[in-house]
């Protein structure tokens, strides 16, 4: 073990990582918020919506679940131009994330509206709500409560997922790092940094998660 | 000890080599006599050589040592050669040219010889015909794939413009894809990437829009044969004038040789 450790290249390509923890974080904000939103919706059709609706809702949700990530993001960017639709790889980083966490968040979303005791539904339909009142008001927020580490920890999933973006040219910290072992050749030291600032971003994550948790479930302080 | 050793070991090898060039004196008049060419070529470079269906070498470079061997009225033995043994196989007598896509550069002018340059090998921006550019500063807010870290990524940006957007792609294949997809409008690449896109006749078709850099293919021959060099570039010149070699340039490459070659 007598390797040199060597950062003086950081003066000159700081800029680019700075611009990478930019885009990682642009696309977990939009991915999670997204994301998660469209599992909510893909959980109620599962669990509660219209017969009709679930299978197309199955099929979305095994789809995304049993292919590699990787390959979704190169069928975003690479085949849906030959469909006529053009993305940039932010776009189709985005879409490809939103579409990925929207699936397995949705299970696990529905896990926790399953866990819901009948009595809960019972009790919202003998106060006149209508079935959509009693799940936006009654179900949803303490099955979100009960399943939030477990959305989390899919959103650091998701997070940390993000890093194969760069195949497309999307310029995220993973870029960075390999644009700066292609310059530098300090592989080492490029992935040294980019490692270390992904785990502060993911402990970060998880902090801001627990908050945004405990904001939205006030009434966990009662239970 | 060992020092005297060594002193009498390499007093040896060099008179071995100083009598294996004299053995050797005249490369040309060797060939004609034992009615054989030895042509050290690659096996594993296609467009230039690769093992053709029926195991035998085919390519630029394997068309271009056959249509030596035939101007001097010879057989030709294809020796297969990897990019790191091709100047010793030479350099130890063990073939009589190196046809290897073998580029010039002062340390290898040391040792060996060069014939005139044979195939074109360079770097360029290439684009459908529509897109019009044919300086680096007409890229202007242009988008441009380059595979990451390779040679045409850091003379690319070197030379273009500060809005140039230029993408940078893991490997050749994700090059060729957004290329392809038309997630970019150019892609700067070496010719025989090109080539390889051409080959598999695409909707949108790389035409070379001008040159990062350029460093042509040259034939490789031991030093101190000028009959042979003679002959040799004797060869190549009527092939460029007759068109010989623009037909192996269209067969491997897909495109015309360039003006400058």
């Amino acid at each position: 073990m007598n390797y040199q450790f060597e950062f003086g290249w950081l003066f000159e390509y700081y800029p680019q990582i700075v611009k990478g923890i930019g885009i990682t974080i642009q696309l977990i904000a939009v991915g999670a918020l997204a994301g998660i939103s469209l599992g909510i919706v893909c959980a109620w059709v599962r669990a509660l919506g219209p017969a009709w609706l679930k299978p197309v809702v199955a099929a979305y949700v095994e789809l995304i679940r049993n292919t590699p990530f990787l390959i979704q993001l190169f069928f975003i960017f690479f085949g849906l131009p030959s469909l006529g639709l053009q993305l940039s790889e932010l776009q189709a980083a985005n879409l490809a994330m939103i579409v990925n966490l929207g699936a397995y968040s949705s299970e696990i979303i529905r896990a926790g509206i399953q866990a819901t005791p009948k009595g809960q539904f019972e009790a919202g339909a003998s106060l006149a709500m209508t079935p959509f009142e009693t799940f936006r008001h009654v179900v949803l927020v303490p099955s979100l409560q009960r399943i939030w580490p477990a959305l989390s920890s899919q959103v650091v999933i998701v997070m940390l997922g993000s890093a194969v973006v760069s195949q497309i040219a999307a310029e995220d910290l993973t870029f960075a790092a390999n644009f700066i072992q292609s310059r530098t050749f300090r592989a080492f030291e490029a992935y040294f940094i980019s490692t270390a600032v992904y785990l502060i971003l993911a402990i970060l994550l998880r902090q801001v998660l627990g908050m945004v948790g405990w904001f939205i479930f006030p009434r966990r302080a009662a239970r | 000890m060992i020092s005297r050793r060594l002193f009498v070991a390499m007093t040896a090898m060099a008179a071995a080599i100083g009598f294996g060039s004299v053995a050797q004196a005249d490369a040309l008049g060797d060939i004609t006599a034992r009615g054989t060419i030895r042509v050290a070529v690659p096996q594993d470079f296609p467009p230039f050589g690769s093992v053709g269906p029926d195991m035998a070498p085919v390519g630029y470079d394997i068309d271009m040592a056959n249509l030596i061997a035939e101007k001097l009225s010879v057989k030709v033995e294809l020796v297969p050669v990897t990019s790191a043994n091709r100047i010793p196989y030479l350099q130890t007598n063990k073939v009589d040219l190196v046809i290897s896509s073998l580029g010039k550069n002062p340390d290898r002018e040391k040792v060996i010889d060069f014939s005139a340059a044979y195939a074109p090998f360079y770097n360029g921006v290439f684009a459908p015909a529509d897109f019009v550019a044919t300086k680096p500063e007409e890229l202007a807010g242009k988008t441009i794939g380059v595979t990451r870290g390779a040679v045409e990524d850091l003379e690319l940006t070197k030379v273009a413009p500060a809005d140039t957007v230029i993408k940078r792609y893991e490997d050749n294949n994700g090059t060729i894809s957004a290329f392809l997809s038309g997630q970019v409008e150019a892609v700067a690449t070496g010719n025989v990437v090109a080539a390889a896109i051409l080959a598999k006749n695409p909707p949108k078709r790389p035409e070379l829009k001008f040159l990062i850099k350029n460093s042509p293919c040259y034939i490789g021959l031991s030093k101190e044969q000028p009959a042979l060099l003679e002959k040799v570039n004797g060869i190549i010149a009527a092939a460029k004038t007759d068109g010989t070699l623009n037909a192996i340039a269209q067969k491997w490459l897909g495109t015309d040789l360039p003006a400058e070659l």
